[in-house]
């Protein structure tokens, strides 16, 4: 042992730390195997992404063959007025609902959190059922339900449509906020002077804000990236993006709908991200 | 101004099948300092919240400045509130949650600053106005719930065990600064704490609760030198029990037997001859003679255990089968290494009548 002094003296940290190295460095067949899977595993689930925004880059029209870089596929998008329209519905669509989601999402939330009343744990099952419903089966129910009360299928019907699938996750959100919500903040409101209604204006709104953001841009994604309840209830002229995609892909894939995915995907991208990072900005608080 | 600033009249409630305030009444006075002292779940925060206005009583009423409440709501009442978690906006800086109440009322701009500047000098954090409640300490956030309750100027402020979060030194520096405040401001103060040092350090008057009733009204000294019955006396400071039977009633006084041994003492409320009964004698109360003095609480004892505790040396002594704990106060002359009793020594154990109470259970 007497040749190990100098590693004793360069104190337990320095002593110890190559060791570690030497450990992580040392392939075995378990690693082998775990790291393969791996890579397989991301993979399959980024590889048809990856090859479809760089397809929407491709200058071929047709063919799997790269022939260089081309934004024109981009321009013909924003320059074709059947796109165009599609889009302006399809973020009519989502804004309206988003907005009617969270309002009734947030109330319902809070009149489950607050108030207690007969069957409360069958109305909070219903509630948020939609999420389990497979979307075929109220796809179809939606249908046959505006046929029955005979209400013509566009825009409103649409609308109508979106409220129902994304008020429960709005629901959902907010529920789980009032339950973290801190009463007594209300409670020393109203000891201050404030009535129920100020005290919702300038109290739980402003500390609500956050959650309401988050689920709003939620409800506004899950909106936009509607196919299957929205091809059901769509009528002609009042098409969504992914629905005119739908109509489009028949006839081919064509480097234009390579483009309009890319723009949806990062669109989407984008605001989940918004809607993660202010979850979590509030739960550090 | 109405003889009283917060009445409870025989307030009961009743949540579901618990009772949490059962026919409670009190009467707290104009300018007081007056603590509800109790265990947990003995309803203390319940009583405070039908006062505030958060919860109505199941039956009694509760009056304010002389006006019964009814069902008038918090916002409609002068009292204030400091609550146990403080519950200050976290969205707000300080001087935003000091100004709240204040914009409420309506009181004009330039006011409203005047007066949260006073405050924040009072409850001394002048420099913190801007800052958001999450960057101060616990004490801090505790003088801004403070200021916000005060700065309103009401009738009545409740306090729901407002330092139960500090430590045990802060908890000692608020206490004072907290009476100084109370005495300089003049404004009624509702107090809940389970902490009777707490309560006996601050209060003009103590209600003790137990099981959702009050046992007792009292200043700290009759709270602690006239106990109402056992549990008065036993959850207030340190005491001994001997239990027996009430021999004679002579007045004031009163003779227990405690197996086989006389004691005289000082007659609790319903000691008649024949009742089973405690004598309660507190722990400073008792001498430990190496001669018989001349009272007639006087018996012969075992030394058990001697602890040195700095201010007192506490020993326990065994009569019969009962230990007893004698507080003896180390003055000068406690130097002397043979002053003692040790372990296994025989003693007498004495007190004067009047240090000795008994109290039917
Ligand atoms: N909202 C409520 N619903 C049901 N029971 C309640 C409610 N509030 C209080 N209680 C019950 O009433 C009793 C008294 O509670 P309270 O909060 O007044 O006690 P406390 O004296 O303040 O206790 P602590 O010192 O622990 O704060 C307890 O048994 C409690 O469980
Ligand atoms: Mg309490």
């Amino acid at each position: 042992m007497s040749t190990d002094t100098p590693i004793v003296l360069l104190g337990e940290r320095e002593a110890v730390r190559p060791r570690v190295r030497e450990a992580a460095q040392r392939p075995t067949l378990g690693r082998f195997v775990l790291t393969l899977i791996a890579l397989f595993t991301f993979a399959f689930l980024y590889v048809p992404i990856v090859v479809l925004v760089l397809f929407s880059f491709n200058s071929a029209r047709t063919g799997a063959v790269w022939q260089g870089f081309t934004l024109q596929w981009y321009e013909r998008l924003f320059n074709n007025p059947r796109i165009l329209d599609a889009a302006l519905n399809s973020l009519i669509v989502a804004l309206v609902s988003t907005a009617a989601s969270v309002v009734i999402g947030t109330l319902m939330a809070m009149a489950m959190e607050r108030y207690r009343f007969r069957f409360q744990s069958v109305w909070d099952g219903l509630l948020y059922m939609p999420v389990i419903i497979p979307e075929i089966v109220m796809g179809i129910s939606l249908l046959l339900f505006f046929a029955a009360i005979r209400l013509e299928r566009g825009l409103i019907t649409l609308i109508i449509s979106h409220v129902a699938f994304c008020m429960p996750f709005v629901y959902l959100t907010m529920r789980a906020r009032l339950a973290d919500f801190d009463r007594s903040l209300e409670e020393a409101a109203q000891d201050l002077g404030a009535d129920e209604w100020t005290t919702f204006r300038r109290i739980t709104l402003p500390l609500l804000m956050p959650g309401i953001v988050s689920s709003a841009l939620l409800a506004f994604t899950l909106s936009l990236d509607d196919f299957v309840i929205s091809f059901f209830v769509t009528g002609v002229g009042s098409q969504t993006l992914p629905v005119y995609i739908w109509g489009q892909i028949r006839r081919g894939i064509t480097p234009e709908i390579n483009a309009i995915s890319t723009v949806m995907l990062i669109l989407s991208f984008v605001l989940v991200s918004l809607s993660h990072a202010l979850q979590q900005r509030t739960s550090a608080r | 101004m109405a003889e009283y600033a917060v009445e409870l009249r025989d307030v009961t409630k009743v949540f579901g099948d618990v009772v949490a305030v059962d026919h409670v009444s009190m009467a707290v006075r104009p300018g007081e300092f007056f603590a509800m002292l109790g265990p947990s779940g003995c309803g203390k925060t319940t009583s405070l919240r039908m006062i505030a206005g958060f919860e109505r009583p199941t039956s009694g009423e509760i009056y304010i400045d002389g006006k019964p409440m009814g069902n008038t709501p918090p916002f409609r009442r002068n009292v204030n509130t400091v609550f146990q978690s403080y519950a200050l906006f976290p969205h707000l800086t300080v001087e935003q949650n000091i100004s709240f109440g204040l914009e409420m009322k309506g009181v004009p701009r330039d006011e409203i600053k005047r007066r949260v500047r006073e405050v924040l000098e009072l409850v001394r954090l002048p420099q913190m106005a801007n800052r958001y409640p999450r960057q101060m300490s616990g004490g801090q956030q505790q003088r801004v719930a403070l200021a916000r309750a005060l700065v309103n100027r009401p009738k009545v402020l409740l306090l729901d065990e407002p330092l139960g979060a500090l430590d045990a030194k802060l908890r000692k520096e608020m206490q004072i600064e907290l009476k100084n405040l109370q005495r300089e401001v003049g404004i009624t103060f509702i107090f809940v704490t389970h902490d009777q040092e707490e309560a006996l350090t601050m209060s003009d008057r103590i209600a003790v609760f137990s099981k959702g009733r009050v046992l007792q009204i009292g200043t700290p000294l009759e709270i602690y030198e006239r106990p109402a019955n056992r549990f008065v006396a036993d959850f207030i400071g340190e005491t001994n029990f001997l239990d027996g039977v009430v021999k004679e009633v002579n007045g004031e006084m009163a003779v227990i037997e405690v197996n086989g041994r006389r004691f005289v003492g000082r007659a609790g409320e319903g000691v008649r001859p024949g009742v089973r009964a405690s004598l309660s004698v507190r722990p400073e109360k008792l001498q430990l003679l190496d001669q018989p003095s001349g009272s007639p609480n006087c018996y012969e004892v075992t030394v058990s255990s001697i602890a040195y505790v700095g201010s007192d040396t506490r020993v326990i002594v065994r009569l019969g089968d009962q230990m007893i704990d004698v507080w003896e106060q180390n003055s000068i002359s406690t130097l002397d290494p043979n002053y003692f009793f040790g372990p296994g020594e025989q003693a007498w154990l004495s007190f004067p009548p009047e240090n000795g109470l008994i109290l039917v259970d």
